[in-house]
């Protein structure tokens, strides 16, 4: 690109700017493609692909903290958790408008990763993964015992939640819910682009490979850490408020260390550090869950698990590096 | 509320508790801090031990004691297969794909108890000379929980001897100081590390035997007590078996109080605990900094 076009302001030029800059490809259309597939082929997989896009929106949210800032965490349930709380209580309390929910879910997680960050980023590590594991304990407990507020055990249910911009109500079929969320994930996928991308993102990616390095290059590396904390934990508040939002239900499930953990082995199964190992982990994840149990619903876990081992066999950087190197064959060059 | 033999009672509890959870920890201190393997599957082979015994119990009815030590052997055995195998794969990538491959593993033990065993709890039968109490005037103590302290204690002072008196141990803490330089005199370090990983899957077989009373042998064992047994690895210090002993002890007695006097606070206490210690010590009482 020369300078001409580098300077010029016709908008065709700005968006072409712009897309370059953010490096979007066609790849960036896949996902929207399957989405929208999905629902014209498959109805019936409606109320599982949004259960997909809502573990894509975590998984984001965790590449970013995990792939790309280096950060890490077993725990990452506590933000996920907030959202869902965030948004329940909002629907039970203030307001039923779904994106009002939504803006206090992403703030609730946001929160949450401000106060516990100065905590978690102090170290590394091991040492890094018991204080987030920690902290999303302590969160699951602090619920389970403050009833009056979260229900406890119980969780939160009984609200509802208005039409989205008063029209289209959550249906039965999910279909709203659906297009709801995909639009949320679309939100948090340009998000994720803009921001890894970007003079911040490359400083964060500074600091993951080398944090001694950057903060002699006079980086503030806690200050980056916290703000990339806070922006992963907006997104996974979204995807919890999300949760809270189509199910209508919050339980202490959304804060526990299974769900910190699925979620990690979600983006490690799609590879860490590309965003798009997120959206394709997650994918697999929960469809490869939900499939083997529903064929058999007791051994189902035997299924995932193989998956996962010959996985680390067979494409230990992820299973989007599987198709990097089968695009690179194809095209004769390396892709991405 | 506070008298002497509710706490005498809460501190052999306690301290039986923390025993276990050092049984089940020494192997993953080593794996973790010195191997550098991040092996969640590590629980996993206290609940392979633990349904190994109840199948020695119920099919081939042996007791209790001689289901231990054939149960510890094939947990041995599982351990050395797994490391041959599937283990070797992610030694040299990175600590991401060995939270992958041994996710996955826990899954699939996970899946194969629940074939073999069922989702039910499960409880090994404790034989007749271990299951009363011992009386004093001072307080009752249970037999079963006493046993299981001086089995305990004897195995962690063989451990001690194990790695101070003999070659093996000479070797192994060589390796574990500085394994390029064990390398270099001729210690053969992959091996060292292989016998290691296998006695501490036997170890946290014993662990998760004995400990059944305390910890109830279910399918998602494998996954529920792994977080404990993390803490203990890293508030003690990676590496260190001193510190996992200190720290076994001290979870322990902090949760088994914690949760009879503070009832309400539940796991709260724990986790605050190694919390507060962590940031305290991040490095783990023990660790090197």
């Amino acid at each position: 690109m020369n300078r001409q076009t580098v300077l010029s302001s016709s908008p065709q030029a700005v968006v072409a700017r712009a897309l370059t800059r953010h490096r979007f490809s066609w790849v960036d259309l896949l996902p929207w493609a399957v989405i929208a597939l999905v629902y014209v082929v498959a109805d019936t997989y409606v109320p599982l692909g949004t259960q997909v896009i809502i573990m894509i929106i975590f998984a984001l949210s965790l590449d970013l903290a995990v792939g790309y800032g280096g950060i890490d965490t077993l725990g990452h349930a506590a933000l996920f958790g907030a959202g869902a709380y965030g948004a329940g209580l909002v629907a039970l309390n203030l307001s039923t408008e779904p994106i009002t929910g939504l803006l206090a879910a992403g703030v609730a997680g946001a929160v949450v990763a401000l106060l516990t960050g100065p905590l978690v980023l102090r170290t590394r590590g091991v040492t890094q993964v018991m204080l987030t594991l920690a902290v999303s304990t302590v969160l699951l407990e602090v619920c389970n015992a403050w009833k009056s507020v979260t229900g406890g055990a119980d969780g939160l249910a009984g609200f509802r939640i208005a039409p989205l911009f008063g029209a289209f109500r959550f249906d039965l079929a999910g279909h709203t819910a659906y297009w709801y969320s995909a639009g949320v994930m679309a939100v948090a996928f340009l998000f994720c682009k803009v921001i890894v991308n970007s003079p911040f993102g490359l400083t964060i990616r500074g600091i993951r490979e080398n944090p001694v390095r950057m903060q002699l290059l006079g980086v503030s590396v806690r200050l980056r850490l916290l703000m990339l904390y806070a922006m992963s934990g907006v997104l996974a508040g979204w995807a919890g408020g999300l949760t809270a939002q189509v199910t209508k239900v919050v339980g202490l499930d959304t804060l526990s260390f299974v769900l910190s953990g699925n979620a990690l082995v979600m983006l490690i199964l799609g590879g860490t550090g590309s965003l798009y190992g997120a959206i394709l982990g997650a994918t697999v994840f929960v469809v490869v869950s939900d499939r083997a149990a529903a064929i058999n619903p007791f051994h189902w876990l035997f299924a995932l698990g193989i998956v996962l081992i010959l996985a680390v066999r067979y494409a230990p950087s992820g299973l989007v590096s599987l198709f990097e190197k089968g695009a690179a064959r194809a095209f004769g060059r390396k892709s991405g | 509320m506070i008298n002497l033999p509710t706490i005498l009672t809460l501190l052999v509890d306690g301290v039986s508790y923390g025993l276990i959870l050092f049984l089940i920890s020494a192997g993953l201190t080593i794996t973790l801090g010195v191997m550098r393997v991040v092996n969640l599957a590590h629980c996993a082979f206290a609940m392979a031990g633990g349904y190994f015994a109840l199948g020695c119990v119920r099919y081939a009815g042996l007791d209790l004691l001689s289901a231990l030590v054939l149960a510890t052997a094939l947990t041995v055995v599982l351990g050395a297969l797994l490391e041959r195998t599937v283990y070797r794969w992610v030694y040299a990538t990175s600590q991401l794909g060995q939270i992958l491959m041994t996710m996955g593993l826990v899954f699939v033990m996970i899946a194969s108890a629940n074939l073999a065993f069922g989702s039910s709890l499960q409880s090994l039968p404790v034989p007749a000379w271990l299951a009363g109490t011992w009386e004093t005037p001072a307080f009752t103590l249970s037999v079963y929980r006493g046993f299981l302290v001086l089995v305990s204690v004897a195995l962690g002072v063989a451990l001690w001897a194990l790695l101070e008196f003999t070659e093996f141990g000479a070797k192994l803490r060589a390796a574990v100081d500085n394994p390029r330089m064990a390398r270099c005199v001729g210690i053969n370090v992959p091996r060292v590390f292989a016998i290691t990983f296998a006695g501490g899957c036997g170890l946290a077989a014993i662990g998760g035997i004995l400990g059944n009373q305390m910890l109830p042998l279910e399918p998602w064992y494998a996954l529920k007590y792994l977080v404990p047994v993390l803490i203990v690895v890293a508030v003690g210090g990676l590496g260190s078996l001193k510190g996992s002993f200190y720290a076994a002890v001290i979870l322990g007695l902090v949760d088994t109080f914690g949760r009879y006097y503070i009832p309400a606070g539940g796991a709260f206490i724990i986790y605050v605990a190694s919390g507060v210690a962590l940031l305290w010590r991040p490095e783990g009482l023990f660790g090197r900094a």
